[in-house]
């Protein structure tokens, strides 16, 4: 049951708030009993119940709204990066620092074993409670964190291991320290290596896919997200903020910026979707975990397949193409310009 | 569609207006200083009492860099799209290009500096603040291609204030990562690559392509930074400095080479061209 639900969940708590309480009664005896002489049914209730429940569940998550999914995205019940290597991996050792001067714990990382074959993981790292949402920043990390990641990067590189990496921040830091530290920099310098890296990288993006902080370890062979995961340039409050100075118009941004995980594979800037179980991963985590499993493995084992020449030739070539544009015959764009 | 008539003259590098009266004087945003603009366009626009760089365009910046009549533009017809059919875009692509006389936000091309052949792309702030969509990521991945298979250094101007352009939103996320591919093959390939970053440049720009150079060179002066000087977003009682974000800020900080004065900055690119490029130098 979840201790704070989004105003749309509202009715499956409430729902679940009763299903609790008619299983408490059930579990007292002479509740039982008094409801038996009245021809009631406790279990036939609770599972009638359990059913309305099922059926206004589909109904709302049939209908959510991009605003719907980025709430959905940042659910603070929502499974991180810890959680997925621990479900998804055996042998999780975390290795610590940057190399240079710090360890950013925004950004979580180390070695793994994946079906049993060692593997190098790594991921964007939220906090569940108040003091680990600072300690961790939010998910949002410093130059430390990219650096940290690049570090994890090379040695996967350095031994052939096929590399994981679980993407779920709001941003990256941007404040004074981020920027003396140069945050751009070491963003850009991840941006570089990944597309070069001679191992495989299978990316998932599992909660938000926040613009620069979140590419900054995801330039993958294959990009996948989760159903309710969003990916953006912006988070929608700082679009309405440019565009109608008005941070609460973030709703209306979020539909304009098309940030859902069936615009991104739609786009042909992702590669795969990963179902949720119905109502979101964190209803469910063993069976997102599974589910999330099987995709990570059906990518990897394609990529495997690939020598390191094939791997970053078709990387290349996957982010070349991306983006959209049109070119006009290549008459003086001036003219043409002046008279439309 | 009305193409120009036989006698419309295309316009050559003269892509703003003639300037009305009213553009006789130029007043410095910084001092207040008011020049005559002809003086000004002389000194490189650069205020005489204050030495406030003013912006350029990106035909001007080719213009005071570049040998007299050895810029030759490639891929001038690649536009933005509008993919996301985002509110407004089409219309603020339309007018922006309108205004500039630009396909989009930047221009690239073969040109010479004192003799030493090169590819160079110039940002044009005035096109959306600069900002990186489609055409501007493929346009400098054809340049830096281009680049590679004909052994040219790469020269970039950027002003780019507007970081990655949100109205064609994760696809022009997806320009830092194409971009920075881009330089990823001149890293490869040991081609000589210079940014020179102009005010401002910012964000998605200022993360990808425009902090990858072999030698980065700034402007004075010019605002260069991650994200916008969100006070908000600054940890409560921490005093920025009062050259944050700026390019003296960034060399303080490591990551500019050197802040160089317009004045100065064709003379020095074409000493950096001699000391990295190869034997190439001083064709014709």
């Amino acid at each position: 049951m979840l201790n704070n639900p989004l105003d749309f969940e509202k009715d499956i708590a409430e729902l679940d708030a009763l299903i609790a309480e008619l299983k408490q009664m059930g579990r007292d005896p002479s509740v039982r009993a008094d409801a038996a002489q009245k021809g009631i049914d406790i279990e036939a209730r609770i599972a009638e119940v359990e059913a309305a429940r099922e059926e206004r569940l589909r109904q709302i998550f049939a209908n959510l709204t991009p605003w719907n999914q980025v709430q959905m995205a940042r659910h603070p019940q929502r499974p991180y990066t810890l959680d997925y290597i621990r479900m998804l991996c055996d042998d999780f050792f975390e290795l610590y620092g940057d190399r240079i001067n710090a360890d950013d714990p925004a950004i979580v990382g180390g070695l793994a074993r994946f079906q049993g074959r060692p593997v190098v993981v790594l991921g964007h790292q939220k906090g569940r409670d108040l003091k680990e949402r600072q300690q961790r920043n939010f998910g949002s990390a410093r130059p430390a964190g990219f650096r940290k990641a690049l570090r994890l990067m090379k040695l996967a590189e350095k031994f052939r291991k096929p590399l994981i990496i679980f993407v779920d921040t709001p941003a990256a830091e941007a404040n004074l320290m981020a920027e003396e530290e140069g945050i751009s920099t070491t963003i850009a310098v991840n941006l570089r290596e990944m597309i070069m890296l001679r191992v495989p990288i299978v990316v998932a993006v599992i909660g938000e896919g926040g613009s620069g902080g979140a590419l900054g370890i995801a330039v993958g062979d294959r990009v996948l997200m989760l159903e309710h995961a969003i990916y953006s340039v912006i988070p929608p409050e700082g679009c309405a903020a440019i565009l109608w100075k008005d941070r609460n118009r973030a709703a209306e941004a979020a539909e304009a910026l098309k940030l859902t995980a069936r615009h991104a594979l739609e786009f042909g800037l992702v590669d795969a979707i990963v179902p949720e179980p119905i109502g979101g991963a964190h209803r469910d985590p063993q069976a997102m975990a599974a589910t999330l499993k099987a995709a990570i493995a059906e990518h990897l084992s394609a990529l495997l397949a690939l020598s390191p020449d094939a791997l970053t030739q078709a990387r290349y070539a996957k982010f070349r193409q991306m983006g959209r544009w049109q070119e006009l015959p290549a008459v003086h764009p001036e003219v043409e310009a002046l008279e439309t | 569609m009305a193409r120009g008539g036989w006698f419309r003259r295309p316009l050559r590098n003269g892509n703003r207006p003639a300037p009305v009266p009213g553009d006789l004087w130029t007043k410095c945003p910084r001092c207040g200083e008011i020049s005559f603009t002809r003086d000004l366009e002389r000194n490189l626009k650069v205020c005489p009492k204050c030495g406030y760089h003013h912006k350029l365009t990106a035909r001007e910046r080719i213009q005071m860099t570049v040998d007299p009549d050895s810029f030759e533009e490639i891929d001038a017809g690649v536009c933005s799209l509008d993919p996301l059919g985002f509110p407004e875009y089409a219309e603020k692509l339309m007018r922006a290009q309108q205004a500039t006389g630009l396909c989009d936000a930047i221009v690239t091309g073969y040109a010479r500096i004192e003799g030493y052949p090169l590819l160079l792309a110039a940002a044009d702030f005035a096109f959306m603040g600069g900002s990186m969509g489609g055409a501007l990521g493929e346009k400098v991945v054809r340049m830096m291609e281009r680049a590679v298979r004909e052994r040219l250094p790469v020269v970039v101007f950027t002003a780019n204030g507007g970081g990655a352009r949100m109205q064609e939103g994760l696809f022009s996320l997806m320009q830092m990562a194409k971009t920075s591919a881009g330089v990823a093959l001149l890293h490869r390939e040991a081609v000589p690559y210079i940014v020179v970053l102009t005010d401002p440049t910012m964000a998605g720009v200022y993360a990808s392509f425009a902090s990858l150079g072999d030698i980065i060179l700034a402007e004075p002066g010019a605002t260069i930074g991650f994200a916008g000087r969100r006070v908000g977003n600054q940890d409560l009682g921490v005093k920025l400095p009062d050259d944050f974000q700026t390019a003296e800020f960034q060399q303080r900080c490591g990551m500019v080479d050197r802040v160089v004065p317009r004045r100065e900055m064709r003379g020095t690119l074409a000493l950096l061209l001699g000391l990295l490029a190869e034997e190439r130098a001083h064709a014709e």
